[in-house]
């Protein structure tokens, strides 16, 4: 054998190596999904209508123009310099602007409070954890087989996003965020994902069209998955809100939910923290999301001669920005506020998935080099 | 905008205490307002419902005058609408479903090839579809109507902003509403200090974290202190707005002013920068044909690798043309490489490669046995293998007898040879492996001399007749590099002698790029200033309390409900105690007048309320 073939060999042996990781990945997320569903099962015993309560209750105190304070009292001790002295952290109080049902206090999450129910949820998220860190050695190896970024077709883009979706969602929790109902729906997405990615995807570890062969390549297409994972938790969050807040204009109008309804929706975070961490994602995404399609056109006018020129990818990604633009937009102006903004939400994150699978697979322009 | 200013019309709530906690808050944005609120500050009775004109006075005069005040009434509202939040809302979501149509239908401007083909196809469609412009979407009336609206929309918006957010920075924060514990975020204690020196201790401590301040403003029993800070965010967000403007310019100016055009340049030969060089070309409606850079370049070599094993064997790998290229007229000869990513920038020109195949170099002789032809013939890749079509025309040629006459072969180049009985002979792989040129050959009249301009890649054979073999069938000959063939009834011979490869270039000048960029990159830095940085105002009161001791109080007020504000008050309060530590023990009494403190776990998240805002 001479030493090329060697290589070739040693990177196929890497690309095989990937295809299992991805599968045992694959196998470890379907246990926590199974935990998870544990987790959800047990946390339907409790009971506590907590969000009931505050609705009801508050009625009377909420009449006031500006609304009932809510408060936050914080109470952290702070070491100052380098001296002794234990400086108490002032309380402070905080309190609502007028109108919305903004002091709903959160769900008690997925496990309901249930002691069980939270032992398999913290199982769920380890094996998460573990998923993940399989998930992430699949993509390294796959990279390391074809000694480039691992971002050349759809299977490799597909396996990296939803990485990606599960390391943000890992983060946050790492973040003391109030995100560990995601869990489920995230497991769930990833899984339908990596499915779709080895079995329809699938792509032999291969080299790069000389096209694609660029570094604005790193730039454009990471930023693009990191972009639409995050996209992903947000467009979640939207959704999971437009549920709690139709459940809650229930509750406050005096009606009574379902049983289905109440035991899940109970246990999510209020609509307002829904929508908050909803829009604060979407935000923080979109100046990014703005440089991606910029380093594509710089991409482009460096491929093709041109930076801009209405292919299919391009008119997608536009749509896509200007979609969000509107949501954010919505989010300041009157009357366009809270579910309306939350549609656009949907719709902004709908024009992304169709730009990733619907553009590739259905238009062929300059930019099909899926793969399939 | 926000919840905050909608409570603030001034005179529309009696409220005082209402009224003075507006007041704090106003003019934290340069948003502006909805025209439910801007109805609601606008003094009453000022225009007869259904006119804007109001009374009408009898004669010519009258008359004349009411429908003056009656037109600019209406385009002030039509003004008022198209600058509205609601209207550049509605605007941006037309851009984005204007603009689906041209990714669902071929793009003449994109590819024509496939424009033409739809038009083949759909016949009763095209016409409709040319009538709605659909294969130009986006140069179509209706797309620019929607982009050219909302940019007026844009720059209605932008100029009232820019001059508010001016009085802005030039005027003071507003001073501290009386009842502090009325803003979003709130905290209270009793030191021993002095009144005097804990403002000004305060206002050196948000001076030093950046806020702007004013005060303090001194009261009977002490003063306050009021600071502003996130600036950035209105300059952020005009920055955007702005570069858009500026990127829209640029493409315009782009589009008007660009000139592109396409050369194919058979390895060895070269390309001057001049338009009767060009093999196509076309420019922006007023592009200077005179402008182009004069510069000019030659192929000296050209290289393309593909993939040899494995599923995506024939898959290209890399290209890479090595040119020599001048710049002016004559110029020193420098060289260069172009490959697909890395274009060759000379002057404001740039060379992109954007295609390679197989040129057969062929030598003709006639029937006198004299040269009649020789050289490299470009053919034309037909798939991903390269099977190339082509044809030669020879027209200086005597025949066997010595009559003129003109030679046409028609061929096809495979650079690896395979033949099957669906496709023919055809290539099984994109390098030269074993490459083979087979042609058709006839003579007769190759039309050049009509006037009409001819393909060069095609034959028009209306009036060539083909050679026939000695056995009556249709001659045809298949040849290896280095093989020649004896043309039927002693007509010349032909030589396939060897291949080179050819490139074809675009050369193109767009003006305007620089500053689309410029733009690009000052929209994502104003986008990042815009969504990330958050406006707030914090106040520091301090009076003499009736025991004797100091009350602070602090107010954090964010443009947005935000958990950051808050959060950060906690941390000026904190700051701020250094020097007026609590008195003991009364610290807690003086909490606040807002009642119960429910038990939040969390810091950054836990504060229900808080995270119903906007912005992180
Ligand atoms: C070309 C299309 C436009 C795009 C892509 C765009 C995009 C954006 C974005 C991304 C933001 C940041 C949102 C935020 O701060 O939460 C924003 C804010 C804003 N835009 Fe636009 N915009 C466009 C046109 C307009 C027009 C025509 C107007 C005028 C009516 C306008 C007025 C504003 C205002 C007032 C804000 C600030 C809102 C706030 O402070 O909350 N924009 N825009």
């Amino acid at each position: 054998m001479n030493p090329v073939d060697i290589a070739a060999a040693a990177n196929e042996n890497l690309a095989e190596f990937s295809n299992l990781l991805i599968r045992s990945a694959m196998a470890v997320y379907a246990l926590a999904f199974v935990a998870h569903i544990v987790e959800w099962v047990f946390g339907s015993r409790s009971r506590v209508a907590r969000t009931a309560a505050a609705l009801t209750a508050g009625g009377a105190g909420r009449t006031g123009a500006a609304g009932r304070a809510g408060t936050a009292g914080v109470s952290v001790t702070v070491r100052t310099g380098g001296g002794t002295d234990v400086l108490e952290r002032p309380e402070v109080v905080t309190r609502s602007a007028s109108g919305r049902r903004a002091d709903v206090p959160d769900g008690p999450g997925a496990a309901g409070g249930d002691e069980k129910g939270d032992l398999y949820g913290r199982i769920a998220v380890s094996l998460t954890v573990l998923a993940f860190l399989l998930h992430f050695a699949a993509v390294l190896t796959r990279a390391l087989s074809v000694q480039r970024a691992p971002w050349g077709n759809m299977y490799e883009f597909s396996t990296a996003f939803s990485m990606v979706a599960a390391g943000a969602y890992l983060g946050f929790l790492a973040a003391r965020k109030n995100v560990r109902w995601i869990g489920l729906p995230l497991v769930t997405t990833v899984l339908l994902d990596l499915g779709l990615a080895i079995v329809v995807l699938y792509t032999e570890s291969d080299q790069l069209v000389p096209a694609l062969d660029s570094y604005w390549m790193w730039i454009h297409v990471s930023l693009a998955i990191v972009c639409g994972a995050l996209f992903y938790l947000g467009a979640v969050s939207t959704l999971m809100y437009l549920f709690r807040d139709r459940y809650e204009a229930r509750l406050e109008a005096g009606g009574k939910p379902g049983a289905f309804a109440t035991s899940v929706l109970e246990r999510l975070p209020s609509a307002a923290s829904l929508d908050g961490f909803a829009y604060r994602i979407n935000a923080a995404v979109f100046p990014f999301w703005t440089f991606t399609i910029i380093a594509g056109a710089i991409w482009a006018e460096n491929a093709w001669g041109r930076y801009w020129g209405w292919d299919p990818k391009e008119v997608w990604s536009f749509i896509t920005w200007v979609a969000y633009a509107c949501y954010l937009h919505a989010r300041s102006t009157a009357g366009w506020k809270g579910r309306r903004a939350a549609y656009l939400a949907l719709i902004a994150f709908a024009c992304f998935l169709f730009n990733y699978y619907g553009v590739n697979i259905f238009f062929n322009g300059l930019h099909s080099y899926g793969g399939v | 905008m926000s919840d905050i200013d909608s409570t603030t019309a001034p005179g529309r709530t009696p409220d005082t205490d209402e009224a003075d906690a507006a007041r704090a808050g106003a003019q934290l944005s340069t948003a502006p307002l909805d025209d439910a609120e801007r109805d609601a500050r606008r003094p009453p009775g000022q225009a007869v419902p259904g006119s804007f004109a109001g009374e009408r006075r009898p004669g010519g005069l009258g008359a004349a005058a009411w429908y003056a005040r009656e037109t600019a009434g209406w385009a002030r509202w039509f003004w008022r609408q198209l600058t509205s939040m609601r209207v550049a809302l509605i605007l941006l979501f037309l851009l984005s479903l204007t603009a689906i149509p041209g990714s669902l239908i071929p793009q003449s401007g994109v590819d024509a090839f496939r424009v033409e083909d739809f038009k083949r196809r759909h016949e009763t469609l095209a016409p409709v579809y040319e009538k709605l412009q659909l294969f130009d979407v986006y140069g179509s009336v209706w797309f620019s109507a929607v982009y050219i609206l909302l940019f007026v929309s844009l720059i209605g918006c932008i100029v009232p902003r820019t001059w508010q957010f001016a009085g802005q920075l030039r005027s003071r924060p507003p001073r501290a509403p009386r009842r502090l514990t009325r803003m979003p975020a709130h905290t209270a204690w009793r030191t021993d200090a002095e009144p005097e020196e804990v403002l000004s201790a305060a206002r050196s401590l948000l001076r030093g974290r950046r806020f702007r301040t004013a005060g303090p403003d001194a009261s009977a029993s002490g003063g306050s202190v009021a600071a502003e800070k996130g600036y950035l965010r209105e300059v952020g967000n005009l920055v955007f707005h702005i570069s858009l403007i500026v990127m829209l310019l640029a493409f315009a100016a782009g589009q008007l002013w660009k000139s592109e055009g396409g050369k194919l340049v058979v390895q060895g030969d070269g390309f001057s920068n001049t338009l009767v060089s060009y093999d196509d070309f076309s420019s922006g409606s007023l592009h200077d044909p005179d402008g182009l850079d004069p510069f000019g370049f030659v192929l000296e070599d050209f290289r393309a690798t593909f993939e040899r094993t494995g599923p995506q064997r024939g898959t290209p790998r890399t290209f890479r043309a090595d040119v020599s290229y001048w710049e002016g007229a004559d110029g020193p000869e420098k060289k260069g490489v172009i490959d697909v990513n890395h274009p060759l920038r000379v002057g404001d020109s740039k060379v992109h490669l954007i295609g390679h195949g197989y040129a057969p170099v062929v030598t003709v002789t006639d029937g006198q046995g004299d040269v009649a032809f020789r050289g490299p013939v470009p053919f034309l890749p037909q798939d991903g293998n390269i099977t190339s079509t082509g044809v030669i025309k020879v027209t200086d040629y005597r025949d066997g007898d010595g009559e003129r006459d003109q030679l046409g072969f028609q061929g096809i180049f495979t650079p690896t040879y395979g033949i099957d009985a669906v496709r023919g002979p055809h290539s099984t792989f994109p390098a030269l492996d074993y490459p083979v040129l087979s042609l058709n050959a006839f003579h007769g009249d190759l039309g050049l001399d009509s006037g009409i301009p001819q393909n060069v890649y095609q034959l028009d054979t209306d009036k060539m007749e083909q050679f026939k073999a000695e056995d009556g069938d249709l001659f045809r000959a298949d040849l290896r590099p280095g093989e020649s063939v004896e043309l039927p009834d002693g007509a010349g011979t032909l030589t396939f002698d060897r291949v080179e490869e050819w490139a074809s270039f675009q050369i193109s000048q767009e003006p305007g790029e620089g500053w689309a960029l410029a733009g690009a990159i000052a929209a994502v830095l104003g986008l990042a200033g815009s969504l990330f940085v958050q406006r707030r105002r914090v106040w520091v009161r301090a009076e003499r309390g009736e025991d004797g001791t100091t009350v602070v109080e602090m107010a954090g007020l964010g443009r947005s409900e935000s958990a950051r504000v808050p959060e950060e008050l906690g941390d000026l309060a904190l700051a701020l105690r250094a020097g007026a530590p609590p008195a003991a023990g009364r610290d807690a009494a003086e909490r606040t007048t807002a009642g119960k403190t429910a038990d939040a776990p969390d810091a950054t998240e836990g504060a229900g309320p808080s995270s119903r805002g906007e912005n992180q």
